[in-house]
């Protein structure tokens, strides 16, 4: 599975950390950075919460 | 602003993208007459001369054309082709000079590429008006196998950029979306797209007149030469040739390093131009060749300044549809100008190293990247003139005036004279048939 995320819709709301703070850390400014593009086993549930969690639908799932 | 000068190489060497009369707009029978639009090499063929040569894009990313055009043809469905000849990056020419002076070798190229992938429809893409002349006067000079049509942009850092391009053609803006879908994936119209720079196109049309020599031909490369202390040059030389040697060529002997394939390959030091121009080489040493633009800095002239104006130009072309590239670049931006007009604060060196590495591949296209670069590569290449600079205000840089620097980093284009237009019938205006559109004849 893999998180990707759209640069050009990201606001910078920051909602997408807090229920994935594995998968994603906030810039200086609040937007999202992702740590890793492969989603490791067992952090499905948190890149799919993580996803869902963005007002903007900036973060999908592939695969 | 200063004119790039072509030089015409002493003797003419069959097989070159500059060709024997660069300063003129070639015929169509001018180019049959060098052996263009000949059918001997088939496509199948071609591809296979192709994959042999090795031949890179011209773009910028040098990606091999053999293996693009096949992911194209292996789509299926009916493939687009793209000739791109819109050059964002500031420091190059070699695109519009291509279109301006020989619009029937990219012509010919997007024909068999068309052939190779098996598209039923091109476009030629582009800004400059001078170029769209040229190229719609080819057009009917040389009506090509398949509908090909002229599209027009706007002349942005962004507006080159593939999934721009693909935006643009299908009716919206020259703007980058986020990948995936690629172009060879989804590209206009839904299609699989081959989205090729007008100088690759050039080198597959050159291959296919001359096979024998294909090597020589993906081996060498247009250069666009500029930074002073005389005016910039467009030339074509082959891989392998030390950076130095260029500056010398070019007029600049002596030179304190180098702004590299435009904007993208960051600033280099004197040392590096032992490098060879030579795609992996370059690469393997942390800069790149991109679309073969290289800025000699000048002796005399400061290198935090030509990162200052490399900066404040992406800050400014930055297309703003990425917040953190927004952010970004204008942060870049500052605190270079900062630093070459004596204002940086203390923390500017530690903040300029968190951007050049947190900054890479957080925006769509490869622009953030490339502001990320210049910070970088200040840093690796001259560290101790951003000490300097942050001791005391550097005079050089004063002397320069930071603030109306991006234009420095820009070239004109070469004038090409018109060629004579041979009395022909106009062809019919190339329909824009939805698909399925009948396949192609081949080029005659
Ligand atoms: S919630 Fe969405 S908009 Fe906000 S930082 Fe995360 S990805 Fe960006
Ligand atoms: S990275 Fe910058 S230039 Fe590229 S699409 Fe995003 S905002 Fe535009």
């Amino acid at each position: 599975m893999k998180l990707l995320l759209d640069s050009t819709r990201c606001q910078g709301y920051g909602l997408c950390q807090e229920p994935a703070p594995d998968l994603v850390e906030l810039d200086e400014w609040g937007y999202a950075r992702l740590i890793t593009l492969v989603v490791p086993p067992g952090a499905e549930d948190e890149a799919r919460a993580c996803a869902e969690s963005c007002p903007n639908s900036a973060l999908r799932l592939e695969g | 602003m200063t004119t790039t000068t072509v030089r015409l190489p002493p003797a003419q060497p069959p097989g070159t993208v500059l060709g024997t009369a660069p300063a003129i707009a070639e015929s169509a029978d001018a180019y049959r007459a060098s052996g263009g639009y000949g059918a001997t090499t088939g496509p199948g063929e071609l591809l296979a001369h192709l994959a042999a040569s090795g031949l890179r894009g011209r773009g910028g990313a040098g990606f091999p054309a053999a293996v693009k055009l096949r992911s194209v043809r292996d789509r299926g469905g009916h493939p687009v082709v793209v000739a791109n000849g819109e050059e964002g990056e500031p420091g190059s020419a070699k695109d519009r000079w291509l279109l301006r002076a020989r619009p029937h070798l990219v012509l010919d190229g997007l024909a068999r590429a068309a052939a190779v992938t098996g598209a039923a429809r091109g476009f030629v893409y582009l800004s400059d008006p001078a170029a769209g002349e040229s190229v719609r006067r080819a057009l009917a000079e040389h009506p090509p196998p398949l509908p090909v049509e002229v599209v027009e942009t706007d002349h942005t850092y962004v507006a080159g950029e593939e999934t721009s391009v693909v935006r643009r053609i299908d009716g919206g803006p020259a703007l980058p979306t986020a990948k995936p879908p690629r172009p060879f994936e989804q590209g206009v119209g839904g299609a699989p797209t081959l989205v090729s720079n007008v100088e690759t196109l050039a080198r597959i049309a050159l291959t296919a007149a001359r096979p024998d020599l294909r090597d020589t031909i993906a081996r060498s490369t247009l250069v666009t030469l500029s930074g002073g202390p005389v005016s910039p040059l467009l030339t074509e030389v082959p891989y392998g040739i030390p950076l130095r040697a260029l500056a010398d060529r070019y007029g600049n002997p002596g030179a304190a390093g180098a702004l590299m394939g435009g904007l993208f390959g960051g600033l280099v030091d004197a040392d590096a131009l032992d490098l060879p121009l030579e795609p992996d080489a370059l690469i393997a040493a942390g800069t790149a060749l991109g679309c073969g633009a290289i800025h000699f800095l000048a002796p005399g002239r400061c290198p935090v300044t030509t990162a200052a104006d490399a900066a404040a130009h992406l800050a400014a072309e930055s297309a703003r549809q990425c917040g953190v590239c927004v952010s970004g670049t204008a942060a870049v931006g500052k605190a270079l100008y900062g630093l070459a007009a004596g204002t940086a604060g203390p923390d500017t060196a530690d903040s300029l190293d968190r951007w050049a590495r947190g900054l890479r591949g957080r925006g769509a296209c490869g622009l953030l990247d490339a502001a990320a670069g210049i910070a970088g590569s200040l840093l690796r290449s001259f560290p101790h003139l951003v000490r300097s600079h942050l001791a005391a205000p550097c005079p050089v840089c004063a002397g320069a005036a930071p603030a109306d620097g991006r234009h420095r980093l820009t070239v004109a284009v070469p004038v090409v004279a018109g060629a004579p237009v041979p009395a022909r019938p106009p062809r019919p205006a190339p329909s824009p048939t939805p698909f399925p559109l009948p396949a192609l004849k081949g080029t005659p």
